[in-house]
């Protein structure tokens, strides 16, 4: 077992998982990652067998030391990663040797940022997962000082890869299905929604409010309160739209006039505050065909991740002259920089 | 409009709840006959799940299923459920466990037991005597994990909601409206009406078994001082002096 030292973190980074599904006869939300997504990256990068939990960090990161050396990989929103003061990037693997400063600083778009270790974080399974849900008195946010126990790097030699930057961080288009509510709205109603540029306001692990209009119901105050679902639109108080997250309540009496497709739902969360977002309705046919489930998710990452050594460019070509140099003159690294590729 | 005069048995609306969930709706309105078929249908899934199942959760007047789309399509799903429907019992099962919670009332444990006593047309001490006559059910548990909607009071207990939100409620509070309880499992600001509070702890995420009360369960409190509730908080017991009776 290996330690993680926290030396100083934001406000809201906090260990996450995929959740902890099977307990919303108790009252309780699946909860994990807002982006669980990045946590499916995270395995492929890592080449783990299966999802491990790691660090959310909404917002910025903090700085963070280990005892021995051991993979990570920097995914969802990007953020800004130094060891030692030099750069990492993102949506890859690293090696960090002990005893290196790791530091994590403030997301460059979106909202999630995610620190992995190849080992996964070691804390204790509560109800099935590690997941932190403040809402639910599981857990809290990280503060300086802490330290997380990791479980050993499964193959601390084996080489780091890199991911194709994906873009979930900039809105766009969320797609919708219908939901048990969404004939109560007035047609004329549905279809302003789904006309409308919204802009996210505020947001966090339950849900994230929208700008843009306010779409009311006749009888949304007498609507009785029904099992709620993640990616659920609903209207609240005035009827200012709410996208529910991974942290939101089970049952709940607002009108909702949808749910936002698994497959968007990263991009939900991680919109930040000003980010565009429209709606698009989709039949549940066409969201079964555009959400794979999430091991097939996860291969489809796997062929996708590539040895950072294979990939074309910097890496390879290094590997080449030092080969055909064969001997070590003392200024190849000069010559290397001097941008000879 | 009421639709409490539908014929919510013949044939519920089924719905999709997400991609990998669905709801099957027994009534737009709260009634004891609907919220006894979503909990009868709990239980026939729990006991015997269907291909795909993954796990429901009854509410009020409806109930939620969550289904693995590689084992099972939701049509054949549905059709599944129909089946399952057709076979319910009309009855509500009669709870098999019963809890005996003690609560203190009015003053500082239920500052709004006055008021409700008056709209509700009684005094403080009828209407906790009424309140701890009736045995009450778990009719949901939802919003806050192991936080029981519980059910139903005599109709005199049909009052609205407060306008104004209570800024806070202490964990333990026990609160009324529209002839419904809600017990809750943390300090929450609310618009219902806060009556008296109980030592019992709702959800205990790191004990074995983190959530006392189960959907359907029966339960009656007795009224204590507030000495006594200040004492059972001081020993530190999560269930708060509660007892849980089984009954065959």
């Amino acid at each position: 077992m290996s330690m993680l030292s926290i030396l100083s973190v934001g406000p809201a980074v906090s260990v996450q998982d995929l959740g902890r599904p099977g307990w919303l006869a108790s009252g309780l939300a699946r909860g994990g990652a807002a982006d669980r997504r990045a946590i499916l990256e995270t395995a492929a990068l890592l080449d783990l067998a299966a999802p491990v939990a790691a660090l959310e960090m909404a917002g910025t990161g903090g700085r963070f030391r280990l005892d021995q050396p051991h993979r990570i990989a920097l995914t969802g929103a990007p953020m800004r990663a130094r060891l030692d003061g030099a750069p990492l990037a993102w949506n890859a693997s690293h090696l960090i040797p002990a005893g290196a400063v790791l530091e994590i600083g403030p997301s460059e778009a979106g909202v999630y940022g995610y620190l992995s270790f190849a080992g996964g974080i070691a804390t204790p399974v509560r109800l099935g997962a590690r997941a932190t849900q403040v809402p639910a008195g599981i857990g809290r946010p990280l503060r300086a000082g802490d330290g997380l126990p990791l479980a050993p790097d499964p193959a601390p030699d084996a080489p780091t890869r890199s991911l194709p930057a994906p873009d979930r961080f900039t809105g766009g288009t969320l797609r919708v299905i219908p939901g048990p509510q969404t004939a109560l709205f007035a047609p004329e109603t549905r279809a302003r929604f789904y006309a409308t540029a919204f802009r996210a306001a505020q947001g966090n692990r339950q849900g994230l409010t929208l700008t843009g209009g306010l779409f009311t119901l006749a009888e949304a105050r007498s609507i009785l309160s029904e099992p709620v679902t993640e990616g659920d639109i609903q209207m609240t108080g005035a009827g200012v739209p709410a996208i529910l997250l991974a942290e939101c309540q089970t049952i709940g009496g607002y009108p909702r006039i949808g749910t936002v497709i698994p497959a968007d739902l990263p991009r939900a969360a991680q919109s930040a505050p000003g980010t565009v977002l429209r709606f698009k309705e989709i039949t549940l046919a066409e969201a079964e065909a555009a959400c794979p489930t999430e091991p097939a998710e996860l291969a489809a990452l796997r062929t996708e991740a590539r040895p950072v050594a294979a990939l074309p460019g910097d890496s390879a070509a290094l590997l080449g002259y030092q080969l055909i140099g064969g001997a070590i003159r003392g200024d190849e690294e000069e010559e290397w920089r001097a941008g000879s590729i | 409009m009421s639709h409490a005069d539908q014929p919510f048995a013949a044939s519920p609306d089924i719905l999709p709840l997400g991609l990998d969930g669905l709801l099957v709706r027994f009534a737009r309105d709260f009634s004891d006959q609907a919220n006894a078929r979503a909990l009868a249908l709990h239980q026939a899934l729990c006991a015997d799940p269907p291909q795909g199942y993954l796990e429901s959760a009854p509410a009020l007047a409806s109930l939620q299923l969550r289904f693995d789309c590689v084992q099972v399509d939701r049509a054949a799903l549905e059709s599944e459920l129909r089946a399952r429907l057709a076979a319910l019992p009309e009855a509500a099962p009669r709870p098999a466990r019963l809890w005996h919670i003690p609560a203190a009332f009015g003053d500082l444990n239920g500052p709004q037991l006055a008021e409700t006593a008056a709209l509700a047309g009684t005094t403080p001490e009828a209407l906790i005597a009424e309140f701890t006559a009736t045995e009450l059910r778990v009719l949901a548990l939802g919003f806050a994990p192991g936080q029981p909607y519980l059910g139903t009071l005599p109709s005199r207990w049909n009052l609205p909601r407060l306008d104004a939100l209570t800024p806070q409620v202490p964990r333990g509070a026990i609160t009324t409206a529209i002839g419904q309880v809600v017990l809750f499992a943390n300090p929450s600001p609310t618009g219902w009406r806060w009556l008296g509070r109980t030592a019992f702890r709702l959800f205990a995420p790191e004990a074995e078994t983190p959530v006392a009360l189960a959907p359907g369960d029966a339960l009656r409190f007795h009224a204590i001082s507030a000495p006594e509730l200040d004492a059972l908080q001081d020993t530190g017991d999560p269930l708060g002096g509660a007892r849980l009776e089984r009954r065959g």
